[in-house]
């Protein structure tokens, strides 16, 4: 008797990956679909950090909400300030000093190299070097920036320095020399971490390839940021719709060719070094006078709407606000870069192992502050 | 005989205790078993402080220097909290093999011990000692198997998965350049092999010395292999569900393995306890502590190999390189009748145009998953 | 060629081996503040205050609470409370900013962890017995002799 093979049966099986996990980034979750390693199907979760950051904006008066925005994008609180404050100047037409706009520059790009810092840092750190090496040694930059801010407004991390008509304060006595010292040391740095893992046989094995992301899918979905640039599309609000004073700096924006993981990170190192660059004219130009513009404390608003928007760290960061005339605004509604960034994650992961998921995501640069706000 | 012949050879008093004894052979398995503990747990301790200290030397930090003077007890600390944390196990795990899976992790990585030399005396001399340590090491995966098995924790499964395939992948290179050893030796014994190396093996066969290095971090799943537990994909992959003196048992077991393997590398490639001066078996020590520090070092610098260009890279790269290596072996043995320490002259270029070659014409594949989105209804 | 970017990489590494470690060894070891350090108390003089309640007013969270009655013999409120719990602060510094008579101030004190909430709980009487840390945030004028912390690096 000829015994029949039972054909051999696999089935795919669930995995949650998040919402605590060692790199998830936040309270980020996957449920994964796998079939044995590879990703079959993803199913992005999010909302386990909503704090309904935009009606409770609509509860405070205007000047109040910009300590909500430090909240948003934690890593980089002076480019959500500065959004926020934007759109309400647009709505009131406000004219900023001079002087506040180069400090606010200065603000906006040290916070891009200290958002960039860490995107890169724990990317490397999810892509497995497991002691956390990468990942301090960006810290170890990032520190001296966050030193400068916290000279500068007292802070750390949220910041609230990015007023309405200016600058909370001046720039203290002493800023500009250890600005200047770090805009010397940190180029230094930046090469030297090149050599550590720009050729780095593992790190060009785990990125090239993966996770790519078509320029024209990327426009679709309307990823903005390093992330799209990864993907070749040479698109950044500094120079495409220029704000404050960008219009009179010079930088490249740098692009990738293939969308893929390794692009988006070499991207973000490359716009490290256009920073510098940036930070330096705006500091040689810096110009004396008032830093602000004095806003009462009861400001209101006009009746009317806006829409202002920014290259923030991670991509396009607006803010939508309505006003109806009274203190605090009627409707106020945020372009979250991360949480529109996060559309394309599915079709990236499908189809790639479940390391890769991980490095994807690290590199797409999500802040969960930001993402459920 | 001297106080000074007793430091040198510590076999001597076992020899010793046994005559005082009657000389039963129960006598010499326990002194040894003592001498083994009295190395292996101020080593394990050791190694746990050397790695932090490198890894916070590397990150220029501090590292740990609270407990104790420079942090010399940050170990012993953390062995105290371990032991006092609760042991938990899964509800539906398999119970029996979730206890059982720590300890026999921890079994063979300390098997391997017993056939290490250290002097000529102070050894089993094992006739088959290399046979013997291939066996007993390859034991530990079947531990990991278990553990992932029993956790019923998809991680862990996953883990353990990564586990088995990775350590069969990676044993077909370190016995192969084990072979080359061998051949050039002629001998399995691990006494025999230091006694062997007048030059050391280091110099005299570096293509095997880096493969045997390459799939032993493979077999220990040190970064850049380290995939079966890799922290950032699956969480702690198959000790995940572990926790207290159960998850520091396997804990210990990663660096009694590391430990013996730095051993093993030790005796093979840098000449044991050689050279012969002052105290022998210091000597092995100081080579093992080194080998670690290196260990160390690499897993303080690179990132993780993910699974797939894991496989490759032992099935693509390292075993044909093993194959060539035991080629380029076979062909020296038999031309020269012998292994003479002037090969070293000719091996090193040998290794160093097969590796460039090899390596340029190796490539991490890029497997590319078939892509079948289900549609979203 | 596979190796020389590992190769690269491990040589970076290992000159930071023989590097300063750049941590701080906190409690022993302390760096210096900058001058306009926000820390986490609220200095309050009740000399200066008239009660005006626009630090209330312009504070995000409604952390102080200020009470006054009329003083009619002086000709001017007495605050009778000024309550602020700081566990609620977010040390924004509204508050300082928004006071048109110089009577708020941020404090440069940090160590302020307390086991329950409660204890964060600041009270007229507090305010008045506090250590007074003046933080120079929005009052550049009060540190000019403070040391500088950006000097270490």
């Amino acid at each position: 008797m000829k015994e029949e093979a039972a054909p051999i049966k696999t089935e795919t099986f669930m995995v949650n990956m998040g919402p605590q996990h060692p790199s998830t980034h936040g309270v980020f979750r996957m449920r994964l679909s796998l079939d044995g390693e590879v990703v079959v199907d993803v199913e992005p979760i999010f909302g386990y950090l909503h704090r309904g950051v935009e009606k409770l904006a609509e509860g405070r008066t205007w000047v109040q909400d910009v300590t909500l925005t430090d909240r948003l994008d934690y890593l980089a609180s002076m480019s959500n300030n500065l959004a926020y404050v934007l759109a309400v100047e647009k709505l009131a037409g406000i004219a900023v000093p001079e002087r506040a706009e180069h400090i606010r520059v200065i603000m906006a790009e040290l916070s891009r190299i200290a958002s960039h810092l860490m995107a890169v840092g724990s990317f490397l750190n999810d892509m497995g070097a497991a002691t956390f090496t990468p990942l301090i040694y960006m810290f170890q930059e990032r520190e001296k920036i966050l030193d400068l801010f916290e000279m500068t407004c007292g802070q750390r991390m949220t910041f609230n320095y990015i007023r309405i008509g200016g600058v909370s304060c001046d720039l203290p006595e002493g800023f500009i020399p250890a600005l200047t010292r770090f805009l010397g040391e940190m180029p230094r740095f930046i090469d030297e971490y090149d050599t550590y893992l720009e050729d780095n046989e593992i790190l060009l094995a785990r990125c090239v390839g993966v996770g790519v992301l078509p320029p024209d899918k990327a426009i679709n979905a309307s990823v903005s940021g390093p992330s799209l640039r990864g993907s070749g599309v040479r698109w950044d609000l500094r120079q495409a719709d220029p704000y404050s004073i960008y219009d009179r700096l010079k930088f490249d924006i740098p692009t990738g060719k293939n969308g893929d993981v390794y692009d988006r990170y070499r991207v973000r190192m490359e716009e490290m070094r256009q920073s510098l660059r940036i930070l330096g004219q705006s500091v040689r130009d810096l110009p004396g006078g008032d830093y602000r513009t004095k806003v009462p404390v009861t400001f209101r608003a006009p009746a009317g709407e806006a829409y202002a928007h920014l290259e923030s760290p991670k991509g396009e960061l607006g803010f939508y606000l309505v006003s109806d005339g009274s203190l605090s605004p009627y409707r106020f509604k945020i372009r979250a870069p991360s949480f529109i960034n996060l559309g394309v994650l599915r079709d990236l992961l499908i189809g790639c192992k479940v390391a890769d998921c991980v490095v994807t995501l690290g590199s797409l640069d999500i802040i969960m502050g930001e993402v459920d706000r | 005989m001297s106080f000074w012949d007793y430091i040198k050879d510590l076999s001597n008093i076992a020899r010793r205790v046994a005559e005082w004894t009657g000389g039963e052979w129960w006598v010499y398995g326990l002194l040894g078993l003592l001498a083994l503990l009295l190395f292996l747990v101020p080593s394990l301790l050791a190694l746990i402080w050397i790695e932090r200290k490198v890894f916070g030397r590397l990150q220029v930090r501090y590292g740990p220097n609270r407990a104790g003077p420079f942090g010399l007890l940050q170990p012993v600390a953390d062995a105290i909290k371990v032991m006092t944390k609760e042991d938990v196990a899964p509800a539906r795990g398999d119970r029996l093999l979730f206890r059982l899976a720590p300890a026999l992790a921890f079994m063979p990585a300390m098997a391997i011990f017993a056939a290490i030399p250290f002097t000529r005396n102070m050894a089993v001399n094992l006739d088959i000692g290399v046979l013997y340590i291939i066996a007993v090491g390859s034991l530990g995966v079947i531990a990991v198997f278990m553990a992932g098995w029993a956790s019923n924790n998809k991680y862990s499964l996953l883990g353990a998965m990564r586990a088995v395939a990775q350590t069969v992948s990676y044993e077909l290179p370190l016995v192969l350049s084990v072979l080359a050893i061998v051949l050039a030796t002629g001998s399995l014994s691990l006494v025999k092999i230091v006694e062997y190396q007048t030059v050391p093996l280091l110099l005299l066969q570096p293509l095997t010395f880096f493969i045997f290095v390459v799939a032993a971090l493979a077999e220990l799943n040190r970064t850049p292999f380290d995939i079966m537990e890799a922290d950032s994909e699956i969480v702690a992959g198959y000790h995940t569900e572990y926790s207290g003196m159960s998850f520091s048992l396997f804990y210990l077991a990663e660096y009694t393995h590391a430990l013996a393997v730095s051993a093993l590398i030790a005796t093979m490639f840098l000449g044991g306890w050689k050279p012969d001066v002052g105290i022998p078996w210091l000597w092995l020590i100081v080579k093992i502590y080194l080998v670690f520090l290196v260990f160390s070092w690499i897993r303080g610098t690179l990132p993780r190999l993910r699974v797939d260009q894991l496989m490759g890279f032992a099935w693509k790269f390292l075993f044909p390189l093993a194959l060539i290596n035991i080629l380029i072996v076979a062909i020296e043995v038999q031309a020269l009748e012998g292994f003479p320490g002037w090969l070293a002259l000719v091996n090193i270029p040998v290794a160093a145009i097969i590796l460039i070659g090899m390596a340029r014409l190796f490539r991490f594949g890029r497997v590319t998953a078939p892509a079948r989105a289900p549609e979203r209804g | 060629m596979i190796g020389a970017g590992i190769v690269k990489g491990m040589a970076v590494t290992l000159r930071h081996l023989l590097r300063r470690p750049f941590t701080v060894q906190y409690p022993e070891e302390r760096l210096p503040l900058p001058e306009r350090f926000r820390g986490n108390e609220l200095i309050w003089l009740v000399e200066k205050c008239t009660g005006c309640n626009t630090c209330a007013k312009a504070c995000p969270h409604g952390v102080i609470q200020v009470e006054t009655s009329a003083k009619l013999d002086e000709n001017r409120y007495f605050v009778e409370k000024f309550e602020a719990d700081m566990g609620l602060c977010i040390f924004c510094g509204l508050c300082v900013e928004a006071c048109p008579f110089e009577a708020l101030y941020l404090s440069r004190e940090f160590e302020k962890a307390t086991y329950r909430h409660e204890d964060m709980f600041r009270r007229r009487d507090d305010f008045i017995n506090a250590q007074k840390n003046f933080s120079g945030y929005f009052y550049p004028y009060l540190d000019k002799e403070r040391p500088k912390r950006l000097e270490g690096w």
